[in-house]
């Protein structure tokens, strides 16, 4: 084996550190607390209770399908959206304008989630910008009941997680060649067939780790539904949150935590299953 | 390799506690109750930096017991959410009343909160302010929303707001005509009881527009007339009449909720001094009285009052004539496990339809 020298050890070290310290000890330390319960007497025993809880109470599997299910949906919204987006600034556009676009297209990121999410209530209530104008050019008589619902909270979602399709996306389109698309064209394939049989297919990769990028982000979100969700839109971080903070029960919110992993992690298993991909390709 | 590992791991942890210097006070408290100019004024006549980390009683909780009772060196709970938290988790220390200038304060109060943050004989606040859970209204567009009952009111079905938390479940059983706090010994009768509120709550809920979750998603919800009728705190109510006078607090037939928040110390403060100077300083009268001007809550500094506002001292007056202040409902200590049932209810309320 090579000899390392020194300075690799060096740096290696804080990698290190951070990786254990911040990473796996934490996540040990959780994964035997979730076995942990605690009985009526008061006694710390070995249990699956925890994990349990969560197929015993509908409530908590029926939050947890919510959440799958509205997770797919925007990142498939995702997609739809940014696609026409990423495809425009690598291929139709020219080069020195679409690198000042994809400056724009970060500018939100830099304001932090919260405060994208106050801004889109000033559009979205009752009194709101948006139905101010509706109401002043005569398109409507009463406000559109627009925020506190499922339809905010999944603008909210597919806004805050958008950028993150788009990037992989564009590096994908990057390095499509452009003469395979003018080859289609002179063989006479229509616009609908380059689409599905050429870019699609060359993309997939970077379509599917974006995708798993938004699904994580969105799954794991807590903000965006907590405060555009409405009375309604129980989220299944949420119910993390208030096993942690509202009852203090550690131990059940630790299973909780772990079984989000184990399930979406699920997800995206059959997700690239479906699609034929492998998680080391997608990855690079 | 090993040795490598070692000296950076105890630089780590050096870094880590060097980086709390001697003289800072580290304050683990609510929005508000740290106003800008009385820090200065701390730091400047003390020569201590404060350093303020904004939180709720639920997180202050969590936060504490992640560290045992450390991180922190001062903390303002809710008087109800110390007793049994320090009986499960000891994240406090009994208070020292030697050293807090108790000769400022009002007794009465002082001495309820002894008694109900008490925990083995010992008590563990100093009462810091006060203030009620009721209602603020939009009085033009919904002149009789007067009790707890018109937060499932048909009349104001779309209009109506509050914050899903467990104020809001003792507040459904007492517009339901029920006392709460008089099942706290009957954990069976407790849960039949929110079983009920649960019910209500669920059936009313169409008529909810949002529930709110934040001091400020509070006041943007009846400011922007999004809703008419909400739960809130007094204080915001007030500060919300002071700019549209439509729009005051009410303290709700069967009675506005009383809670008084505190100062307790974590059990592993590292300045204690600067706990007990920051707690004489803001109690101080005139300081005190800065913090009531400025948050419209109540404090339990005695002699606040000579320096209060004229429109300050009005709100209490106006929505607290002596026969609504007796009717006042104080929260007595939350018994053990009650947390825990109030949370499947919260839960089963926010899922449903």
């Amino acid at each position: 084996m090579k000899k390392r020298s020194g300075t690799f050890y060096l740096l290696l070290v804080p990698v290190l550190l951070w990786l254990v310290m911040l990473i796996v000890v934490p996540h040990l330390d959780m994964f035997f607390r979730s076995f942990r319960f605690e009985t009526d007497e008061g006694a710390m025993i070995f249990s699956l209770n925890n994990y349990l809880a969560f197929f015993e109470d509908q409530i908590y599997w029926l939050t947890f399908v919510k959440t799958a299910l509205y997770s797919i949906g925007v990142t498939f919204l995702a997609f739809v959206v940014t696609f026409p987006v990423a495809f425009y600034l690598t291929k139709v556009i020219a080069k020195k304008y679409s690198s000042f676009m994809v400056l724009l297209l970060l500018i939100p990121i830099w304001i932090g989630e919260l405060v994208t999410i106050y801004g889109w209530m000033i559009l979205l209530s009752d009194n709101g910008v948006i139905n101010n104008f509706l109401i002043n050019i005569g398109l409507i008589d009463t406000y559109l009941p627009m925020l506190y619902n499922n339809f905010s909270m999944t603008i909210g979602l597919l806004y805050m997680s958008m950028l993150f399709m788009i990037v992989p996306m564009m590096s994908a389109l990057e390095s499509l060649d452009d003469s395979l698309i003018e080859a289609a064209s002179d063989l006479g394939a229509s616009k609908w067939t380059i689409f599905y049989r050429i870019v699609i297919p060359y993309t997939t990769p970077g379509i599917a780790s974006g995708g798993i990028i938004v699904f994580m982000l969105v799954i794991g979100d807590y903000v965006a539904p907590n405060i555009l969700g409405g009375k309604s839109s129980l989220w299944f971080t949420e119910q993390i949150y208030n096993k942690f903070l509202a009852t203090f029960n550690w131990n059940e919110g630790a299973a909780f935590g772990f079984l989000l992993l184990m399930l979406s992690s699920t997800i995206i298993w059959i997700a690239l299953k479906l699609t034929g991909q492998k998680l080391e390709k997608v990855g690079s | 390799m090993k040795k490598l590992v070692l000296i950076c791991t105890v630089a780590f942890m050096f870094i880590a506690n060097g980086a709390v210097a001697k003289n800072t006070l580290r304050l683990l408290t609510w929005k508000g109750y740290a106003p800008a100019k009385l820090v200065k004024d701390f730091e400047a006549e003390t020569g201590i930096d404060v350093k303020i980390t904004y939180s709720n009683n639920e997180e202050m909780i969590a936060k504490l017991r992640a560290t045992r009772g450390g991180g922190f060196d001062l903390a303002q709970p809710s008087q109800d959410r110390i007793s049994f938290v320090q009986a499960k988790f000891p994240v406090y220390q009994p208070i020292d009343f030697s050293r807090v200038n108790t000769g400022q304060l009002t007794a009465s109060m002082v001495e309820a909160v002894k008694k109900n943050s008490a925990y083995d004989g010992k008590a563990y606040a100093v009462p810091f302010c006060y203030g009620t859970t009721g209602m603020i209204v939009n009085q033009k567009m919904a002149p009789d929303a007067k009790d707890w009952s018109d937060l499932w009111n048909p009349k104001y079905a779309g209009k109506i707001s509050y914050r899903l938390k467990r104020p809001l479940l003792i507040a459904t059983a007492f517009g339901l005509g029920e006392n709460p706090f008089a099942l706290y010994n009957d954990i069976n009768a407790y849960r039949a009881l929110m079983k009920r509120v649960e019910k209500t709550l669920i059936d009313g809920k169409k008529l909810v527009k949002n529930y709110w979750t934040s001091g400020d998603t509070q006041v943007a919800i009846i400011k922007s007339g999004d809703a008419w009728v909400i739960s809130g705190w007094d204080g915001k109510g007030w500060s919300l009449h002071a700019t549209n006078p439509d729009i005051d607090f009410i303290a709700p037939k069967s009675g506005a909720l009383g809670w008084i928040d505190t100062f307790a110390i974590p059990a592993k403060s590292k300045n204690l001094d600067a706990a007990y100077k920051w707690i004489n300083f803001m109690l101080s009268p005139k300081n005190a009285a800065y913090f009531t001007n400025k948050e419209g809550y109540g404090t339990a500094s005695a002699d606040a009052i000579k320096y209060l506002n004229e429109d300050i001292k009005a709100n209490f007056s106006r929505s607290f004539p002596p026969e609504v202040l007796d009717n006042i409902k104080w929260h007595p200590p939350v018994p053990e496990g009650f947390e825990t049932i109030e949370a499947k209810v919260l839960d089963r309320i926010k899922a449903a339809k």
